[in-house]
Formats: structure tokens, sequence, C-alpha cells
């Protein structure tokens, strides 16, 4: 689904990510970790397709198809999706029409019909109540005032509702108590399918106890530096980063 | 000869042609003397210095429009609002129109300036009234008094509740020629009277069409005058609207105004309290791009205590359009425990649009709340990239989040129709199919 080979990339002339190799496959969940600063929000970055990431080297597919000069847009029509680490407020829109524009518009972009309103509405209840949401807060201003746990939950929703192919989750853990994890984590699992896959991006073990991986990248300096199964999530939270720091 | 002696001299032409009462042709008189003295404003004014007028004045325009196309309603349904049952004040070149109109006379006043100046009947009322409310020294308002002969005027009795909007609507046709009109409205609300009104302005021809309108509204003790402006008339077009708000005890007057089209628009709003606990509301939304110009210069005078003003100022401008937002409040001694809110919020969508924005406050009691902010600022690009994440296309994504800074405008606007009319021109300006229905 995922085939990413040696890429590199540069924000504002500088070099963050330095030769990534890393294959996704439909059904499969990769962890990636790492300490600050090794590059990990600048890859989902990357391949959600922010234009000031600058691919200088590498290939960047997408089930078949190099998507490194497609717009951000045009990567979500495809089924590419970012849980962003810091969900951005918006004032004056709201939850529902954020979603329903979204909706619509991936469905533009796909060639699709627009979703029927009621159509809409059920679906959005139903994805609402996977994740406890209160429909009071559909007609709030997006993230807005919202706590951490539910700007999460709001991004949850969002991944629920317009069921991508491939979901990266940017640090969805942080800023979660551990009730908001289990839901979070819960709202996720019930959309593993065989067809689509995920990619976690995190500091921590915590949210891979919910979200059961079955690759674990380290990320270090912009280059994948070990994968292993999930045992090696436990191993980096036991010897901590230095111990892969002191391998290389 | 110059615009300026072109209306001298045509103002003395028409003298002799029409019979008005001898008060009015008084005030008339005076006012083109104090025109002919003054003459057009230019940059080196305070309040015109960001505002130039070169091109506007050096237009020849016709002053008396003669030909008059024959409209059909497919040219004027786009620009009246259906959804919505109203009154209707029609206009087409300055001469009312009563196809296109609906006016009252039941229980009140929904009718044509000519007639109260003409009929003996509103002689009282318009020398109650008429030029009372403007500034005189004003050289658009004094052309538009020696000129004004047509417009709406609107008198609402005593505790009548209007049922339904009242619609001013004038159209410009301009035959090869280019027009300049002149519309004077005038509407007075009595005691706990209450009307909503939507005033537009359109040109429907590719000729260059100046309208210089003055408009006088009355709210007496516990009225309520709810009043639309929508501007989005076509690109020759120029506008400058003054209007002029007295306020007695318990009144609310409420103004928005929606600059979307024209070349250029010059906006003088003042509000003038006479008594206490009166309200003024006035907001706008200025979406401009290209050439375009907006200007908004707003004055509210609290003369009087325990009242309170409220504005907001929403403005995005794209290419190399201009803004200009000047709020001026004056609270005199008296005014003490006034309450004034101010803000005006701007954001530039290109690097050669431009917005000139200040406040002005005179202060002279000591008991009062003045709060007052400015802004000018640029899309969020995080935003953007969040809202494309989500497959908005950039387009309909700076859209979206145009619309957002802007919204909270029209949560104030009480009817419906008027709230979708403006959400779609807004769609249509930043040319997005949006439904816009937060």
């Amino acid at each position: 689904m995922l085939s990413i080979d040696n890429l590199h990339a540069q924000v504002e002339g500088k070099g963050i990510l330095k030769g990534i190799n890393l294959d996704v496959k439909p059904g499969e969940v990769h962890a990636i970790m790492g300490p600050n600063g090794s590059g990990k929000s600048t890859l989902s970055t990357v391949i959600a397709g922010h234009e000031d990431y600058e691919v200088t080297d590498g290939t960047l597919l997408f089930q078949g198809s190099d998507i490194s000069d497609l717009s951000a847009d045009e990567r979500a029509h495809l089924g590419v999706f970012l849980s962003f680490q810091y969900p951005v407020e918006i004032p004056g829109v709201t939850v529902t029409n954020f979603i329903k524009t979204a909706i619509n518009e991936t469905r533009k972009g796909q060639g699709l019909e627009e979703m029927p309103a009621n159509v809409m509405l059920k679906k959005i209840k139903e994805k609402a109540k996977l994740l406890s949401i209160d429909t009071q807060f559909l007609s709030r201003s997006l993230n807005e005032g919202f706590s951490g746990g539910e700007k999460k939950r709001n991004e949850i929703f969002q991944l629920a509702m317009l069921e991508p192919k491939l979901a990266i989750l940017d640090e969805t853990d942080s800023g979660l108590d551990i009730d908001a994890l289990r839901v979070v984590a819960n709202g996720v699992n019930t959309l593993r399918s065989k067809d689509n896959a995920i990619i976690v991006i995190t500091h921590y073990q915590r949210l891979l106890d919910y979200i059961v991986p079955d690759f674990v990248h380290v990320l270090h300096e912009g280059k994948i530096v070990k994968s292993g199964g999930k045992e090696l999530a436990l191993e980096l939270e036991e010897k901590g980063y230095d111990w892969i720091k002191q391998a290389m | 000869m110059d615009l300026q002696e072109k209306l001298v001299a045509s103002y003395m032409a028409q003298t002799s042609s029409t019979e008005d009462l001898s008060a009015i042709a008084k005030i008339r008189s005076s006012a083109i003397e104090t025109f002919e003295q003054q003459g057009f404003p230019t940059k080196k004014m305070e309040e015109w210095k960001y505002t130039p007028l070169n091109k506007l004045v050096k237009t020849d325009y016709t002053v008396f429009p003669k030909k008059t196309k024959n409209l059909t309603l497919d040219d004027v349904q786009p620009y009246i609002l259906h959804d919505v049952d109203t009154y209707k004040i029609v206009f087409v070149d300055g001469v009312y129109s009563a196809f296109l109109s609906e006016t009252t006379h039941e229980g009140m006043d929904v009718c044509l300036m000519s007639a109260a100046l003409s009929q003996p009947k509103y002689r009282k009322v318009i020398e109650t009234y008429f030029d009372t409310a403007t500034d005189s020294e004003d050289s658009f308002t004094a052309l538009n008094t020696a000129f004004g002969r047509e417009g709406a005027f609107i008198h609402i009795p005593k505790k009548k509740v209007v049922e339904k909007p009242i619609q001013i609507i004038h159209f410009s046709t301009g035959v090869n020629q280019n027009l300049m009109l002149q519309p004077r409205n005038l509407i007075v609300a009595d005691q706990q009277a209450e009307v909503q009104i939507i005033e537009r302005h359109q040109s429907l021809s590719d000729t260059e069409v100046f309208t210089n309108v003055v408009t006088e509204i009355f709210t007496h003790k516990g009225a309520q005058v709810d009043y639309y402006k929508i501007q989005n008339d076509h690109e020759e077009a120029s506008l400058v609207d003054s209007t002029y708000i007295v306020q007695q005890k318990h009144s609310h007057a409420k103004v928005h105004t929606f600059s979307f089209g024209s070349r250029f628009v010059r906006n003088n709003l003042h509000f003038y309290h006479k008594d206490e606990a009166i309200q003024s509301t006035m907001k706008g939304i200025t979406l401009v791009e290209g050439k375009q110009l907006v200007d908004h210069h707003t004055l509210v005078h609290h003369a009087h205590p325990n009242s309170e003003s409220h504005q907001e100022y929403k403005g995005i401008y794209d290419g190399q359009a201009t803004g200009v937002f000047n709020g001026k409040i004056v609270v005199e001694q008296e005014a003490q425990k006034t309450n004034a809110f101010q803000q005006n919020n701007n954001i530039l969508m290109s690097d050669k649009a431009t917005i000139n924005t200040k406040p002005q406050l005179e202060i002279f009691a000591d008991d009062v709340r003045c709060t007052h902010g400015c802004t000018i600022g640029q899309l969020d690009e995080t935003a953007l990239f969040y809202l494309q994440t989500r497959g908005i296309p950039q387009k309909e994504a700076r859209a979206l989040l145009t619309y957002a800074f802007a919204n909270n405008v029209l949560a104030s606007v009480t009817i419906p129709a008027v709230k979708m009319r403006i959400n779609a021109l807004i769609a249509k300006k930043l040319g997005v199919n949006l439904g816009f229905n937060l």
C-alpha cells in the first residue's frame, strides 16, 4: 500500500529525512518510535503532503503510484489520512459542517456524488457513538476550546467518518489520560480491517498496549535504524533510546 | 467643464422647472452653495486621506438620465430577495418603477420621497425631518440635498411592528451613458415602531455609474430599526453612501453593511444620540479583490448617559484591493456610563492588498467603558494544511477559513433570507460551491 524507498526530505533547506525505507501492506499496523527530533512528525507530514516539505531524493509510492507531486487534498482523496499531534482550532466552523465539507469534497475528488444528507447524519451519529462523542459537541466550533482528549477523539472521529486506506496517527496518545486513551484506541481498533493500514507514531509503548502493532520501527536522525515485532517496543520501554543511539 | 461645475450648472437649470416646498427650496439652495464652495473632497483632507476620488470625479456623467431601458423581470430577479415576502420600493435610473414595486399606505407609509416632498399631507413630516440629521458641511451630502428628489420614504407610526421587511432597490441601466444618481431616503420610526429594511444599488450595464445616496433615519423612543446594506454592485459602479441616524431613548438602530462589489465604495455611517439608554449596532463584512476600494467611516456620538454602541467590522482583501476603516467614537462629558465597543479585524490575502485602519476615540466623560481593537493578519497556513489533509482542496479550504473568519458578523442578522443571500454571495465571490450553512 505504502512503499517508501530511500526517502530524503527537507524543510526550509534543512535535511530531516535521510533515507527512509518503509513498506506497509494492507491490514498491517506499523509503529514508528524514536526520540524527539528524530524526524517522526516530519515523516508523517511528508506522507500527508505538506507543500513546505520537499522530497529531495527517493520514492514515495501509494498503491503503486508516485504521490510526491500531489497536494495534500489529492492524497486525502486517494485515502491518506493524518491525525494531527496538535489539531488546529478553527473558530466559526462547526465539527458537523467541517466533516460534511470534508466528506463531500473527498467524494467530489473521487468522482462520486455528494453523500445524501440522511446517510451523512446517520453515519455521524453512528461514529460519534463509537467514540463516545456527545452530539452537542458536534455543533461546537472545530477544536476551539476542546480539551486535549476531545481534540484527539475528534481526530479519530474524522478518521472514522472518512474511512481512509492509510491512517497515520501522529502522537495520538499525547495529552490523553488513560480513559481517553482507551476510547481512542478502541475507536481505532474497530476501524482496523484487512484492507486498510495504520501507522502509529509515538514516543511511548503505552498506546501500543491498546493498538497492537505488527511491526515496530525506530527512527533516529532521519533514518530507520531498527525494525522488529511488537516486542521491540517493550525493549525500548525498558532500555530507553540511548540503547539504540549507543548501538549506532 | 469639470464635474463640479457641471453639477452646479445643472442645478441652476433644474430649479426653474421644479416646484418644491419653499422650506425645501431654501435648504437646497444653501446646499448647492456649500457644494460649490467646497467642491469634492481631496486626499489632503484627513477624512479622505486613503480614498482617492480623482478617477471618480473626472468622469463625465449624465446627471439627469433621459432614456430608461425597459427592464423585464428576468433582468432584475437575481437582485431581489424572493424567499421572503417583502415590500419593495424599486427605482430604475432614479425613476420609480410601479411595475417592480410593492408599496403601502395601510397603517404606515412605505412609498416615495417624491410623493412625500410634493403632497401637502406629508408637509409637516418633511419639514420636521428632511435634512435635519445630516452633516450639512459634508460636500457629498450637500450635493445630494441639492439634487435628491427621489428615493424611499418610510414612516412607521407608533407601536407598529412592520410584519415583513422592506427592500429599497435602485437599479441603473445607463444606456450608452455614464450615470450619476442621487437617491435620497427618509425613514421615520415612531415610538416603539419596528422595521427591517434592506437597501441595494445595482447597475445592470457596463457603463460607469456613480451613486451618491443619503439616508436619514429617525428612531423615536423605543423604536427598532434593523437595516441591511447589500453592496455587491457591478465592477464599474461606485458608491458614496451617507447614512445619518438620530436616536431617541431606548431605541435600537442596527446597520449591517456587506461590501463585496463595486469599484469604489465609501460608507459614512453616523449615529447621533439624543437621549439616554440607546443602543447602536453597526456590523460589516468587506470582501474585495482586484482594484476595489471600500472605505468605512463610522461615527457614534454618545451625548447622554447609559447608552451602548457595538461595532464589529471584518475585512478580507485580496489582489490590490484597498480597505479603510475609520471608527470615530465621541463620548460627551454628560454621557457617563457609556459602553462603547469597537472591533476591526482584517485579513490580507495578498502582498499587494492594503488596509488602513484607525480607531478614533474622543472621550470627555470619566466613567465610561470604551474598548477597541484592530488586527491585520493572514490566513493560518497550518489550518489550511489541516483542512487539505481532510480532502478539502486549497481553494475551498481558503474559502472556508475566510468564511469562518467573517461569519460571526452574521449571527446578528435577523432575516434568514438575508443571511442565506450573504452566504451565497460570499461563496460566489470566493469562487467556491460550498453551502456555508454553519
